[in-house]
């Protein structure tokens, strides 16, 4: 088989490059413009509503589907055009099915092992994933959780390069998900690019080096984690009486003070020990008392929230 | 080779052999997994055989009823397996996303078709054996011929059959599919001459049945066995039906659900 030239465009250190991608589905857009990069052995987290265009993106790189504008790269190769070469440094964890119903874990990850030409060890994956006990069970008999994690296995099988992982925790209890997040951060540790998308933050969290927020097709955040959740106004805020005297208080701190909701006051600025003492002696010196203090960055969920916001006031 | 982080060499070329034979192996375990899955391809045509043979109540013309029906029942197995087992499987593998999946694996298409062929002709020739030992042991049939022809004919009509049964999984939706085949054998059962002889029907009926798959391999495998040699018109027949369903079916697949 002749090797296609990578493509000269992609950045060295570039494991998927993503420009411009839009992809629509009956002249609605899924992905809408997207720009992602995604360094090798770096974990991004996609991060997004139902609906965001997540899988798709995945999609595209996997090179099930065509763009409708823009490019997509992976390995320096365009998905489609490169599926030979790709597929055997590639592994990917679908939401849901892609095994036969019939067919045992066991049977399945041996198969799939045989498409390598170095595979991990079929045994070894089935201890990994917890799955020796139920080797010989049809895959349509396994739990949700157990099906999952066969999927992860079989994402693995082939030593690969890239890994895609949709949803890969979704329905697993709290033992089965740390024992994935422990298989995530072996690859992580071996230098594997992992793409992660999940709705879960606090996966992103605890995985990703860096996030990517998107919503309707589009990339509205991204960065590692310290970055995002630095990028929000780092803040204090308390419960106190409703309707304290704003423009004093704001006067007293010297910096803006608002009340969002009646009696839950936001101030605008770093949580310094001095704020906190002024803070304290203002309310002091007018017999109001205190009653929920919080300081510091906002977490990753306040962003997303805030980002994704107009989904969530619509969802039922 | 490429190289991982922890600078392992990882060897990147695809085992294409033994892919496919892995792929093989697994459609055949799957297609006798379930033992409702083997009644069509195994069951119905032993059981027309030894029936029919045994109980003399169809018109089978002026020969012995065991020569009538080997050709019939021969080509009851391989549309039984080519098409309706096939077309049913196939169908349920895309409904279940598992060929989208191979699709992400190095498992190319042509290496996933010659598995299912293999698979295919592996089961086909368990049946192929059986059919031919219970006729010449149990029944005392003795082909007049074709010893070497009936073979090749039993492989272009698998080969036919598994085309069609691919089309049909690859377009219909998998209910449809389960539908569509069981619905088609049975008619296909009544009007190909396999069971009693054609000419008892409706003459219409009888020309359609010989320009359907089942009634033409029954036609060409009839005049093979009896030591008639090729009956061209029944084998061009055959050929057109596996044109059809490869030239369609490479446009119009689909692998995802």
């Amino acid at each position: 088989m002749p090797e296609a030239a990578p493509d000269a465009a992609a950045a060295p250190g570039t494991a998927i490059a993503i420009r411009g991608l839009t992809k629509r589905y009956d002249r609605v857009a899924a992905v809408a413009g997207l720009d992602l990069e995604v360094a090798i052995g770096e974990t991004l987290a996609l991060l997004g509503p139902n609906g965001a265009g997540k899988t798709t993106t995945v999609e595209c790189c996997m090179g099930y589907r065509i763009p409708d504008e823009g490019t997509v790269r992976v390995l320096g190769h365009d998905p489609r055009r490169d599926r030979a070469l790709l597929a055997p440094r590639t592994g990917l964890m679908l939401q849901e099915g892609g095994v036969y119903p019939h067919a045992f874990p066991e049977e399945v990850l041996r198969l799939f092992a045989a498409y390598y030409r170095a595979p991990r060890d079929p045994e070894e994956l089935l201890q990994r994933v917890g799955l020796t006990g139920s080797r010989r069970t049809r895959f349509r008999d396994l739990s949700g959780g157990q099906k999952q994690r066969l999927s992860l296995a079989l994402a693995l099988i082939g030593r690969p390069e890239v890994v895609y992982l949709d949803e890969p925790t979704t329905g697993l209890d709290v033992a089965a998900r740390r024992s994935t997040w422990e298989l995530i951060e072996e690859l992580q540790a071996d230098g594997v690019t992992v793409v992660l998308t999940t709705h879960l933050l606090d996966e992103a969290e605890q995985l990703a080096d860096r996030v990517a927020i998107i919503d309707r097709g589009r990339l509205i955040a991204q960065g590692t984690l310290a970055e995002l959740t630095r990028a929000e106004h780092p803040r204090v805020t308390f419960v106190a009486r409703p309707g304290l005297e704003l423009a004093s208080l704001s006067a007293a701190l010297a910096v803006p003070v608002t009340e969002p909701s009646a009696g839950q006051y936001l101030v605008d600025a770093d949580n310094e020990p001095e704020l906190l003492v002024r803070l304290s002696r203002w309310l002091a010196d007018r017999g109001e008392r205190i009653e929920d203090l919080h300081t510091g960055t906002s977490s990753l969920e306040d962003v997303f929230l805030r980002l994704t916001a107009d989904d969530i006031e619509v969802a039922p | 080779m490429t190289r991982t982080a922890s600078g392992t060499e990882v060897p990147r070329t695809t085992p294409i052999v033994r892919a496919t034979l892995a792929q093989a192996a697994m459609e055949l375990r799957l297609l006798v997994r379930s033992a409702e899955s083997l009644l069509v391809p195994l069951g119905i045509p032993l059981g027309v055989l030894v029936f029919f043979s045994v109980v003399d109540v169809l018109p089978t013309g002026g020969e012995a009823p065991v020569d009538f029906l080997v050709p019939g029942v021969l080509a009851i197995s391989v549309v039984a397996t080519g098409l309706v087992a096939v077309a049913i499987q196939t169908a349920f593998e895309r409904k279940y996303a598992v060929l989208k999946r191979l699709g992400g694996t190095p498992l190319t298409r042509g290496a996933f078709l010659v598995a299912k062929g293999l698979s295919v002709a592996a089961l086909l020739l368990v049946q192929t054996v059986l059919v031919v030992v219970v006729a010449v042991v149990g029944l005392g049939w003795q082909p007049g011929g074709g010893l070497l022809l009936a073979p090749l004919l039993v492989l272009l009509g698998a080969l036919t059959s598994t085309a069609l049964g691919l089309l049909l999984a690859g377009t219909l939706r998998a209910e449809a599919t389960l539908a569509a085949t069981n619905g088609l054998f049975l008619v296909l059962l009544v009007i190909s001459g396999v069971t009693f002889e054609a000419e008892a029907l409706p003459a219409p009926l009888a020309a359609l049945g010989a320009l359907l798959p089942m009634g033409a391999l029954r036609n060409a495998l009839d005049s093979a066995l009896s030591g008639e040699g090729l009956a061209v018109e029944a084998t061009l027949v055959l050929v057109a039906w596996g044109l059809v369903a490869v030239v369609v079916g490479s446009r119009r697949f689909r692998w995802e659900p």
